[in-house]
């Protein structure tokens, strides 16, 4: 069985955008929801990189184990998802996701917050709408891997520095990467995601 | 150059000094023997060991989500999985066994010279309201917060997911607005109860006395006796602290960042456990540990006899003041 995972090849990253900007069309995600962004480290010094992050659908993903309704859970492709019925905006599970993931529109008074949004993998959702339904489709965006396809970040990254796909397949493009040009800032957030890091 | 200039430029060249080396050292090098910018990068590893964080410039205005990366999530949930759900269970289990034991071993502490049938009031109208608007609304708090931590193990296996996601909705909205209600009961209890509660010598004597625990000896107390005067001042403090830790919560990220508001919900969790316990040994001395004790905080007005044996020199002040004698039954 595929486990499928992200990894961001940082080295390779222009910062242009693209996966966000691909995400909140494909998904219609609502204004202030960004559920995937691009940090940039070390801004205007040397060796500054930036980094496309969304969530990485963790191993043991700490924002399940703390869910006090439990909505969410890995499927058996190893993506996250959850279940926007069941969600109270409790907000722990941005507290403990480390990768900044889950998203909240704002309702209500003070911070109140509504159903936690977050990258789907472009698999819809987990709740009992049925897969690839209009209602899904409102709800957690689109489910691009019902059809037997990839995220649409990863698919229109104009540099092929964000890899979508089953996490031994994406480690060994990028470990191929790293030989042939010779250094690699790291799978970003593999051993912290995934407690496993890519052998280069 | 004063002293200060001096260690001010000294500082300045060491804050160079790093400037400049750190990329040095970061530095690779190309196939031709020269330096390889695009090589020469810090990775994640090295980072996270500079800093627990990793943060870097996004170009959206959320602040929080120029954090790249957070490890110490991880660390989280070990906390709230794991050290909260057993630390809590052990501290609230433990002290309803410790009352239990009490209630066991003591029974009910009766009062030994029987009701005389005369009352004196104790509480007026407005300091009841004082505590039971505290009361009620930590009742609720407490059940809607213990909620959101033991809720899916206790109450979700019973009500089946959907409707115990139901519950938690209601719940976090009665959890966010009953602090409102606690935070003004306790402000009042604060103010209308602080002259009463301040450390006194005759709490001395009630501890050597045994605090009323050793059938005979009689402790003298004033209007409250010094295992009050502690509910008070932990109550006041736990009470400050939880709601402290509590608004940080209320309104996440005003002016906070992920590892203040993950201390903020580690230090509400704590406290309020503590808390718990603490007033359910208060409710359980309050109720069914005391005879005549409920009354204080029911109607108001509290038998003689029962006033004589835990509140001597209050009770004497107070007939003072009233101008009145009594014909009941001296306690000793």
């Amino acid at each position: 069985m595929a486990r499928m995972k992200f990894l961001c090849d940082a080295d390779r990253c222009i910062d242009c955008n693209a996966c966000v900007t691909a995400c909140k069309n494909e998904n219609e995600v609502p204004w202030g929801i960004n559920r995937r962004r691009v940090v940039t480290i070390n801004d205007g010094k040397p060796g500054e990189r930036s980094v496309s992050m969304a969530c990485m659908h963790c191993t043991d993903a700490p924002c399940a184990s703390v869910c006090p309704v439990k909505c969410i859970y890995p499927t058996e492709d190893g993506i996250v998802l959850h279940n926007k019925d069941q969600c109270i905006g409790c907000g722990y599970c941005f507290y403990a996701c480390p990768f900044g993931a889950p998203q909240y529109p704002q309702v209500g008074n003070f911070g109140s917050r509504g159903k936690m949004d977050k990258c789907t993998y472009c698999a819809g959702g987990g709740g009992s709408e049925a897969p690839g339904s209009a209602e899904e489709y409102a709800k957690y965006g689109s489910n691009r891997f019902g059809e037997g396809k990839l995220p649409m970040c990863a698919e229109m990254c104009s540099t092929k520095s964000l890899l979508a796909g089953d996490g031994d397949i994406i480690a060994q493009l990028y470990e191929e990467r790293v030989e042939t040009r010779g250094y690699g800032s790291g799978a970003w957030g593999w051993t912290t995601a995934y407690h496993e890091d890519v052998k280069s | 150059m004063t002293a200060f200039a001096r260690i001010r430029f000294a500082a300045l060249l060491l804050a160079l000094f790093c400037l400049t080396t750190a990329p040095v050292l970061a530095q690779k090098l190309g196939p031709d023997g020269a330096p390889n910018p695009t090589a020469s990068v810090t990775n994640q590893k090295t980072l996270l060991e500079r800093a627990p964080r990793i943060q870097g410039r996004i170009d959206i205005p959320d602040v929080k989500a120029g954090v790249l990366m957070q490890p110490a999530g991880r660390t989280w949930d070990y906390f709230h999985e794991v050290l909260l759900h057993w630390g809590a269970a052990l501290v609230i289990v433990g002290m309803l066994a410790v009352l239990a034991l009490a209630y066991l071993i003591m029974g009910r502490l009766r009062i030994e010279a029987g009701r005389s049938g005369q009352t004196i009031v104790r509480f007026e109208a407005f300091e009841r309201f004082a505590h039971w608007l505290t009361a009620v609304s930590f009742v609720l708090l407490g059940l809607t917060g213990l909620n959101v931590t033991f809720g899916k193990v206790l109450l979700r296996p019973l009500v089946g997911p959907d409707a115990f996601s139901d519950i938690s909705q209601i719940a976090k909205y009665i959890h966010n607005f009953t602090s409102f209600a606690f935070v003004a009961g306790l402000v009042l209890i604060t103010v209308l109860f602080f002259r009463d509660n301040l450390f006194k010598r005759i709490d001395i004597d009630w501890v050597k006395q045994g605090g009323g625990f050793i059938k005979s000896k009689h402790a003298p107390a004033g209007r409250f006796n010094l295992g009050e005067k502690m509910v008070y001042w932990l109550s006041v403090a736990a009470g400050i602290a939880v709601s402290a830790s509590g608004f940080v919560l209320l309104f996440p990220f005003y002016g906070t960042n992920i590892a203040d508001m993950q201390i903020a919900q580690v230090a509400h969790a704590v406290i309020a456990i503590l808390f718990i316990a603490l007033i359910l040994g208060h409710i359980y001395i309050g109720t069914l540990g005391m005879e005549g004790a409920f009354e204080a905080m029911g109607t108001g007005e509290v038998d003689i006899n029962w006033a004589k044996e835990h509140h001597d020199r209050w009770l004497a002040e107070k007939l003072e003041a009233e101008g009145r004698q009594t014909s009941a039954t001296p306690a000793e």
